[in-house]
């Protein structure tokens, strides 16, 4: 499919994206890189159907996605988008609101989340009083306590500190196996992509194609320490190769536009 | 207590000592006003034989009246608004300036077309908190990050379902802020109003007390209107701290 966004007040047409094909398989964990700029978030928004298309389509499970959010997909999203007038539990709790179960049954099952989020003793705390790493524990909390069957990932760790990231990354790997669902990351950091993912998506500059689809042949058990593996270095030149030329090409555009 | 808290009552206490000290040298004469412990005995009297309390009731009745219509009308046509880019773009400039009108100027012809009721008062209130509340209400949404309108998309909420649980909790302290601004107006536009021309009110015993020379009743009728509407104002500030306190911001 393709995006286009429509000129506004003074600017031009944007071609945003594509045309990009590609198929994610029940189950993997699948990344995208690409230089800033390069359509990441808006493909994201299209498969969660927060925007349309402008041609061709995207299906989940076999479904036409078309101006809303089809059951069964959760965002996390790199900003904090924890709801600051509720407690932890009750933004969880947020979570199964279009669920049909009564109120005891969602009190115990967001606190089966927190308690698997490591927020147990946090659980009556307001997001102020949490760190930034912890605010995003609980979206991912509120995302995966309506068990999703694919989770997408907005740079999720963006605006975390290195160690956090790493650890948040052991996290959400232990997470997807827990939960088997899908996962869509988006990130910009390559070593995190290498590290977490069975397929990574590598994408050009603006309008996006995808120029690699790179397989790691990562155990499905595994966590940060994969990093020490002999492949883990190759596999991270090899997405930088790739990356290198397309970001530069960025990056003269801007130059030569000034 | 705290520290500050000490520092603020201090200040308070220090002035109404130096009004008392001022008073009792004879430097401030008893016709201009009484010492502040006479004003407050007398306010004591007038509560305890209940003098006044018809117009004090129909006074605080027309001060809620026009709050509530202000602040009613201003979230919702703030909330119509903010949707409304184009209505908001030509209402702009209004809302700048609007503060510069003397609202009062407009009293008399009130008075003309709706008679020497409560109307006019009521509206001079109204039309003097309305446009708080919708500026600042405005001011509210236009903060609600667009990552959390997104969340309210992703958990399959519609508009109506987004304004109730994202934008209108997001914008609480907002609205706080906006009934404290609505009230301070409604009081200052029915008291005054009253006070320029009436035929009952606190407003208009004020007045009446002033042209007779009677301090007994215009000290505590002035008094007791500072008292009811700081502690209306103290109400409403304590919960804006609570909310805001949740939030990491004092």
């Amino acid at each position: 499919m393709t995006k286009v966004f429509p000129a506004t007040a003074g600017g031009e047409v944007v071609h945003a994206l594509g045309p990009i094909d590609i198929e994610i398989k029940r189950g993997e964990f699948f990344a995208v890189v690409g230089p800033s700029g390069c359509g990441k978030s808006t493909l994201l928004e299209l498969i969660a159907g927060l925007t349309d298309p402008t041609e061709g389509e995207i299906e989940f499970e076999g479904r036409a996605i078309q101006k809303s959010v089809p059951d069964g997909v959760g965002v996390v999203f790199q900003e904090d988008a924890c709801f600051p007038w509720l407690n932890v539990r009750e933004n969880v709790e947020f979570g199964l609101r279009q669920k049909n179960t009564d109120a005891a049954q969602k009190t115990r099952r967001a606190l089966a989340v927190i308690d698997m989020m490591g927020l147990h003793d946090f659980a009556r705390s307001y997001p102020a009083q949490l760190s930034g790493g912890m605010r995003q524990r609980v979206c991912i909390a509120r995302t995966i306590v309506a068990e999703p069957r694919l989770i997408l990932l907005d740079e999720p760790f963006g605006a975390l500190d290195q160690q956090t990231r790493l650890l948040m990354g052991d996290e959400m790997l232990r997470l997807w196996r827990q939960i088997s669902s899908t996962v869509f990351l988006i990130t910009h950091a390559l070593d995190e992509a290498v590290m977490l993912s069975d397929r990574i998506m590598v994408m050009s500059a603006r309008p996006g194609k995808v120029i690699d689809l790179v397989e790691t042949g990562w155990p499905r058990e595994r966590d940060s320490r994969i990093v020490e593996r002999e492949n883990f270095g190759a596999l991270t030149s090899r997405l930088w190769k790739t990356l290198r030329e397309e970001s530069l090409k960025t990056m003269g555009r801007v130059v030569s536009g000034v | 207590m705290s520290r500050l808290r000490l520092y603020q009552i201090s200040v308070v206490t220090a002035f109404v000592l130096l009004l008392e000290a001022l008073c009792l040298a004879g430097v401030i004469d008893k016709v201009t006003m009484p010492p502040p412990h006479i004003i407050l005995g007398d306010l004591a009297r007038m509560v305890l034989a209940r003098r006044y309390f018809a117009e004090i009731g129909k006074s605080l009745a027309n001060v809620l009246l026009a709050f509530t219509s202000a602040y009613l009308i201003g979230v919702v046509a703030g909330t119509i608004l903010h949707g409304n880019k184009r209505v908001r773009e030509i209402l702009d400039p209004l809302f700048a300036t609007y503060y510069a009108i003397p609202v009062f100027a407009f009293y008399p012809l009130f008075i003309v077309i709706f008679g020497l009721g409560d109307g006019p008062q009521v509206l001079i209130g109204f039309m003097l908190a309305i446009v708080a509340v919708i500026v600042t209400t405005l001011n509210g949404l236009d903060r609600v990050p667009s990552v959390l309108k997104k969340t309210a998309r992703v958990n399959g909420l519609n508009a109506l379902q987004t304004t109730r649980y994202i934008t209108l909790p997001f914008c609480a302290p907002y609205l706080l802020t906006a009934a404290k601004l609505a009230l301070a107006y409604a009081f200052i536009g029915v008291i005054g109003s009253e006070f320029i021309m009436a035929r009952s009110g606190m407003g208009y015993e004020i007045s009446y007390a002033y042209t007779n020379f009677d301090n007994a009743t215009m000290y505590p009728l002035i008094l007791l209107i500072l008292l009811l509407s700081i502690a209306a104002n103290s109400l409403l500030s304590r919960w804006e701290r609570i909310l805001l306190a949740r939030r990491g911001q004092n």
